[in-house]
């Protein structure tokens, strides 16, 4: 018999993957060093018609998206009580927590004048939706590192063991930690609920920041109910998610498939990314935009890709219980959903945007390349380095008995 | 994570209160913020001249870096310019398609800056409120504000406002500035206008300057298209032109007859005024998590232990 249980996982840290990470946050490094002495002009191909690009698609829309998982499956286990699932919420939560780490550091790198980014806290625009999305994330970001913290302190409590002069201070660390960890016990439910509202109120504000370009997105994209739809696919995409790093986590460091949390898990995905289907098409279909379907312009293609790869494809895959329970079809089903979701991002924030003067194309740079490649690699590193010291996976613990 | 019976119906309290407070105000219509009587600029394109004094005056008054070719050069109109960091307003050379008696080619000249709409959508999307729509028609930009975010130059629909990208710490978001400090002054112009040795463009009042485009129309119905633009793109512009050539060959962008903040903000204020559905949805949870947690602790008859 096992059982499991969160715990650190016992793999060699510096494996060739990780080493790979390493060289990509290197590069990153310097581009980013290159950025703040030469300006965002010198790395980047930005320009007045194409203010936005891989950055805000990728680090920023897709990244906020993509940690999803946190207030899915918080929402599902704690709030719906199906604790059932329980063991996916840790690895959720610390995706999340890092996934919007590095939004804000994305953002830091992005905006002009980095120094200046807590002026919004203090000069408020309650018209602008991005005042309200930085206002969700500060937030947001916070509740997460107060969710994680049960985590850290499960590790350290009656564990504190500094060397040296800082050992006078063990007993009182171990205190201060305990102390904080009982009354968060007690008033997390707060922080819960507080996280899944707030998700729900920036992802979706994350698509109405397109809503003021009606003249420079593409119609297939500009819809009034295009914060619905970030809404919708930002839910839909939770669990996939769950799917995708619990499947390469598991992996590659060789613990339990949890095929058995993950194939009920994503049969509730049949009907989120059914929804979040319906009303793509549906918008689709009222709004008239499916005769730009088949001019064959690189917009349209990329629309028909979101949709029928990222959609479509998935959707029938999840709808067969026998390749549900298919570790190999449910990854591929997930990887799927996770890449239709962060095209559609790019789509809305990169392809769709038409300069109405300019017309100029935009590709990103290899310095923009570089930096989001880094900043990925550095949320990579900083799991593993997470899941090898605190108790995030679960690790298959063998019973009294079965030791010899 | 206990969710009590108190912290329940103290979730319940606050999100009836703001409930009622915000789904009124949600219900009113979106409203706009322009002013009432701005100053505005016409631009008669059948009277300029193409001999970019504005361009130059403008450059002086606003202390900007020289040009990359001097401002007699009429070398520049073999290329469409754009505004950009170090230029605020630029005048393009088209062809209006006519031939004059001499068998050439009839040029169009077009004088292109910020357009300081009446309800823009510059300052609607700034985070931080660093572009504002001042009481006699400017947008002005605060760089003090402006943590350089360039939501405002994906929101402009004329593309107009340009950024310092090889500025590393300190960029600025660059566009025309209606010369605010003289135009504040009591009989001051903006510089390109005074400028102006064939008076292309007339300051006054936008309500008047409508009359007057108006006017003018309608005593050379032949010579003018009738159309002005900036009366109604974009929901009225400060800055407005009227043409003997139509707009669409003049590289003028086709921009919809609305204001552009409309849609977002009326999504934005319903959605989120005093926060009403954020606390309608924490209400909401905190019930189920409630409910759920009362029959799991009676399953088994134990208190809620919580990760």
């Amino acid at each position: 018999m096992h059982h499991h249980k969160p715990c650190p996982v016992n793999a060699k840290f510096w494996t060739p993957g990780v080493i790979v990470l390493s060289v990509l946050m290197g590069v990153a490094f310097i581009t980013i060093a290159a950025r703040f002495i030469g300006g965002l002009g010198y790395v980047t191909n930005l320009s007045t018609a194409r203010p936005w690009g891989l950055w805000i698609g990728i680090d920023v829309g897709s990244g906020v998206a993509l940690a999803a998982g946190g207030f899915t499956t918080a929402a599902l286990a704690h709030i719906l009580g199906r604790h059932y699932y329980e063991p996916v919420v840790r690895p959720a939560i610390l995706t999340a927590a890092l996934g919007y780490t590095f939004v804000v550091l994305g953002l830091i790198v992005d905006i002009g004048r980095s120094w200046a980014i807590w002026k919004p806290m203090f000069f408020w625009n309650t018209n602008s939706v991005l005042f309200e999305v930085a206002m969700c994330v500060m937030f947001y970001l916070t509740v997460l590192y107060i969710e994680f913290f049960p985590i850290v302190a499960e590790r350290f409590k009656g564990n504190v063991n500094f060397k040296g002069f800082l050992s006078n201070f063990n007993g009182l660390i171990d205190r201060i930690i305990t102390v904080i960890d009982k009354m968060l016990g007690k008033i997390m439910w707060v922080f819960i609920i507080a996280g899944v509202v707030l998700s729900c109120m920036h992802q979706s504000s994350l698509g109405s920041l397109m809503l003021i370009a009606p003249t420079k997105l593409h119609p297939l994209w500009y819809t009034p109910i295009l914060p619905l739809l970030f809404l919708t696919s930002a839910i839909a995409l939770g669990y996939p998610m769950v799917v995708f790093e619990t499947t390469i986590a598991t992996s590659s460091l060789k613990l339990d498939s949890e095929m058995e949390i993950l194939t009920p898990l994503t049969k509730i995905t049949i009907w989120l990314l059914g929804l979040y289907g319906a009303l793509k098409l549906g918008d689709m279909f009222y709004r008239g935009t499916y005769v730009y379907l088949l001019d064959g312009t690189y917009q349209t293609n990329s629309f028909l890709a979101e949709v029928l790869l990222g959609v479509i494809i998935p959707w029938f895959i999840l709808l067969s219980k026998k390749l549900r329970s298919s570790r190999k079809w449910l990854f591929a089903a997930s990887t799927l959903i996770v890449g239709g979701v962060v095209l559609n991002r790019i789509n809305v924030f990169i392809v769709g945007y038409q300069p109405p003067v300019s017309k100029t194309a935009y590709f990103p740079s290899i310095g923009e390349i570089a930096v989001t490649v880094g900043l990925i690699s550095t949320l990579m590193f900083i799991y593993r380095l997470a899941v090898t010291w605190l108790p995030v996976l679960n690790v298959q613990v063998k019973e009294v008995s079965d030791e010899k | 994570m206990e969710l009590n019976r108190r912290g329940f119906f103290k979730v319940m309290g606050a999100t009836s209160a703001l409930l009622s407070a915000g789904m009124g105000k949600a219900r009113a219509a979106w409203v706009s913020k322009a002013p009432p009587d701005p100053y505005g600029c016409l631009v008669d394109l059948t009277r300029c001249v193409g001999c970019r004094k504005c361009e130059e005056a403008c450059n002086d008054a606003n202390s900007l870096p020289p040009p990359d070719i001097p401002f007699d050069d009429p070398v520049v109109f073999e290329t469409d310019r754009r505004p950009d960091e170090k230029t605020y307003t630029i005048v393009n050379r088209h062809s209006s398609g006519k031939i004059d008696d001499r068998d050439k080619l009839v040029p169009v000249f077009t004088k292109v800056q910020c357009m300081h709409c009446q309800d823009p959508a510059c300052v609607s999307a700034c985070i931080a409120g660093a572009l504002t729509k001042k009481e006699n028609g400017t947008v002005h930009y605060d760089a003090g504000r402006c943590i350089g975010c360039r939501y405002c130059m994906v929101a402009c629909p004329f593309e107009i406002p340009a950024y310092e990208y090889t500025n590393p710490i300190t960029p600025k978001v660059q566009k025309c500035t209606f010369c605010f400090d003289r135009i504040i002054r009591e009989g001051g112009k903006p510089a390109c206008v005074a400028v102006c040795p064939v008076e292309a463009i007339t300051f006054g009042k936008r309500n008047i300057l409508l009359v007057l485009a108006k006017n003018k129309i309608s005593d050379l119905p032949a010579k003018y298209i009738q159309h002005i633009y900036g009366e109604h793109e974009a929901g009225g512009t400060s800055w407005m032109y009227i043409s003997d050539t139509p707009f669409e060959k003049l590289g003028f962008t086709k921009v919809i007859p609305e204001p552009i903040p409309r849609l977002s903000e009326t999504v934005q204020h319903s959605l989120f005024s005093y926060l009403w559905s954020p606390a309608l949805l924490y209400g909401l949870l905190g019930g189920i998590m409630w409910t759920t947690n009362k029959a799991k602790n009676k399953d088994k008859g134990g208190s809620d232990a919580s990760s």
